[in-house]
């Protein structure tokens, strides 16, 4: 008997590791020869524990196992969902990126390769630099860091500059709300990772890597450390990769704690072991990076889309996708929400469809009121814009932006004012100090909301000031958009600024 | 963590840091490395790492004291750290650290008065599907309500 239990740590938090000990037991107990394969998650918190049972007819699921189902399962008693790939909310997606994660046991470089692993470095390796970059660009895949800058554009960039050495640097400091996509594929496919990285130094001539991983992910780190040890002993990583006689090899370094890390310049700055400070730009780390070398600075999604990319062909990805936004968007449906997870699709969708469609509303069963989409810096969005459909301009012309494509749900019970607040206070506990609109900017930010909470009307066109300098005058997006969040809550929902003011007259 | 133990030689330190000169950017893998062995980064570590790394003693109190990560003093036996980020909070998650912390009678990094326990908000441990979320020494815990709170309590001895 083969049984899948997530080892993300999504489905360990909500007691994966209490039902993987359960099943063992209580199939020894019962003389029962069980392999149990600790995958990723298949991106359904909402159904964590997912248990999966190998059968004949595909693996069969099992929902939100608590380890009392533990008999009633091995029994057969146990009521399923049927095939996993036919749950409507699975079934609905395009998996491109997300492909194997929840399907493979992730530090299982053999499972890796039967699942399309290293195809597409083994094709990298058959093409010139430029060719790769080409490929990279004809994809038009951007940044999914939450910027969207072309990916390839910065490729070349780093390709065309002339450097003794390069480096290609993973931003994992996934530090925003309702985010976990990063989080997810580390635990859940880290050779793809560590292969798109590779891939990424075939192209611009880099040889060594660093994924910087946030210290609040310590299961994330613990599987990457071991993956890349893996890798280098399989031949994927070091000297000669793949036999290629090229060189490629990576590290895992871990954060300590700063937000605002998550910003390229100051992760570098973090990365040589300064202070976390923004640096001001030009020059790009394009081609002043990583200890003043050129550096391709990639989010932890655009590189693990890049083996897709090669894998399958930069013309099948572009296919997808909604305007100039192209291939796929790895939605994170989070907070207050019935159905949770991640759930990979082309651009496209409206954000209306995503919430209530997919998300299924609120967990609480209350109305929802708001949406905040693209972390703490990204805008709440009101019901009335649930039209807007995800893509990178479509969102920006209606005042928001996709950032990380995370979405936090929140019902009617929630105080726009006290959100607005929290991301002033966020962005005053965070700030690096380097620049004066965000270091002190976001600490009045904080006194001026207060005011505006006392009733003090002439404190709204104060804030609403406040915001336009720090949107203008900020080094880096900590400051420069925190304006995001408290400006959507002031103009979406103005009487949550007004009740206050009412009250004290 | 290590409360009692006595304060770190200037060769024990030389022996965690030393290992890891030959790193690009060694110096927080060195500090991680420190709070690894002794629950903190001790003082003595500031002229070590300075000498070593040849920076400026304020430039390593600079890097240190820039991170939330790094203490210059011990936490509790475990430290319980409960996220405060918007996914959570639209599940209740203030509410719950408030009557936590209420429970414990600290405040936000306050210790108990036995040792037992730190509580420190943190800002999203990427659990924001099945929030409210904390972490228990490296432990992730989801949908977090007060009775779960309450057995999380009970388990570190608070």
């Amino acid at each position: 008997m083969k049984v899948f239990v997530p080892l993300d740590s999504a489905a360990k938090a909500l007691g994966a590791d209490d039902v993987a000990d359960a099943l063992a037991r209580q199939a020894a107990a019962r003389g029962i020869d069980i392999r149990i394969v600790r995958n990723g998650t298949r991106g359904m918190v909402w159904l964590e524990p997912l248990v999966e049972v190998e059968t004949p007819q595909g693996r069969i699921g099992y929902g939100n196992v608590t380890p009392d189902q533990v008999p009633d399962l091995l029994d057969g008693k146990l009521n399923g969902l049927g095939r996993v790939e036919d749950i409507d909310w699975f079934a609905r997606q395009t998996r491109l990126t997300f492909a194997r994660c929840g399907v493979i046991d992730p530090l299982d470089m053999d499972d890796y390769q039967a699942n399309g692993g290293l195809v597409g470095l083994r094709r990298a390796l058959t093409m010139t630099k430029a060719r790769i970059v080409q490929e990279v660009i004809d994809s038009g895949l951007r940044g999914r860091g939450g910027a969207g800058f072309p990916t390839g554009i910065k490729w070349k960039t780093v390709a065309e500059a002339e450097a003794p050495q390069k480096y290609i640097v993973c931003n994992a400091d996934e530090g925003d709300s309702g985010t976990f996509a990063d989080r997810m594929i580390i635990e859940g496919d880290p050779f793809q990772l560590i292969e798109g990285m590779a891939i990424a130094g075939l192209g611009v001539g880099a040889t060594r890597g660093y994924v910087y991983l946030r210290s609040e992910y310590p299961d994330a780190i613990a599987i990457l450390t071991q993956a890349v040890k893996i890798a280098r002993q399989r031949g994927l990583l070091g000297a000669d990769v793949l036999g290629s006689g090229r060189a490629f090899d990576m590290e895992v370094r871990t954060g300590a704690g700063a937000y605002v890390c998550g910003e390229e310049t100051s992760l570098l700055n973090s990365l040589e072991g300064k202070r976390g400070t923004v640096r001001a730009k030009p020059p790009l780390p394009a081609l002043q990076g990583f200890l003043g070398q050129p550096t391709v600075v990639n989010n932890v999604i655009s590189l693990t889309t890049i083996p897709v990319i090669f894998e399958r062909g930069a013309k099948h990805y572009a296919d997808f996708g909604l305007g100039r936004s192209r291939g796929t968007v790895t939605l994170q449906i989070a907070g207050n929400v019935k159905r949770g997870g991640l759930f990979e699709t082309a651009f496209g969708l409206t954000l209306g469809e995503v919430v209530n469609d997919i998300g299924g509303g609120t967990a609480s069963g209350r109305p929802v009121k708001a949406v905040q989409v693209g972390g703490p810096l990204g805008a709440y969005m009101h019901i009335d814009q649930f039209h807007t459909p995800m893509g990178y301009e479509e969102f920006d012309q209606n005042g928001g932006l996709i950032g990380h494509a995370g979405l936090v749900v929140f019902d009617d019970t929630v105080d726009m004012l006290r959100m607005a607040r929290f991301a002033m206070e966020f962005c005053a506990v965070e700030s690096c100090g380097k620049c004066t609109p965000c270091r002190i900017g976001a600490v009045r930010g904080v006194e001026t909301i207060d005011r505006i909470a006392q009733g003090d009307a002439a404190a709204i066109p104060l804030l609403t000031d406040l915001c336009e300098t720090m949107k203008d005058g900020s080094l880096c997006a900590l400051g420069g958009f925190t304006p995001f969040p408290v400006m959507s809550a002031l103009r979406n929902f103005p009487d949550d600024f007004a009740t206050y003011r009412e009250a004290a007259e | 963590m290590h409360s009692h133990a006595p304060a770190p030689t200037e060769e024990e330190i030389r022996g965690i840091v030393a290992p890891l000169a030959s790193l690009e950017g060694p110096l927080l893998p060195m500090l991680h490395a420190l709070q690894d062995t002794w629950g903190h980064v001790p003082q003595a570590a500031v002229p070590v790492l300075a000498d070593i790394l040849n920076l400026g003693r304020a430039e390593v109190h600079g890097v240190i004291s820039f991170y939330h990560d790094f203490r210059d003093h011990p936490a509790g036996r475990h430290v319980l750290k409960i996220c405060r980020a918007e996914a959570c909070q639209s599940m209740g998650a203030n509410a719950l650290a408030e009557s936590t912390l209420q429970k414990l009678g600290i405040g936000w990094h306050g210790t108990t008065p036995n040792g037992a326990v730190t509580v420190e908000p943190v800002y999203c441990l990427g659990l924001c599907a099945c929030a409210p979320a904390a972490m228990v020494d490296g432990r992730v815990v989801g949908r977090v309500d007060d009775a779960r709170m309450d057995r999380i309590l009970a388990e570190v001895g608070a």
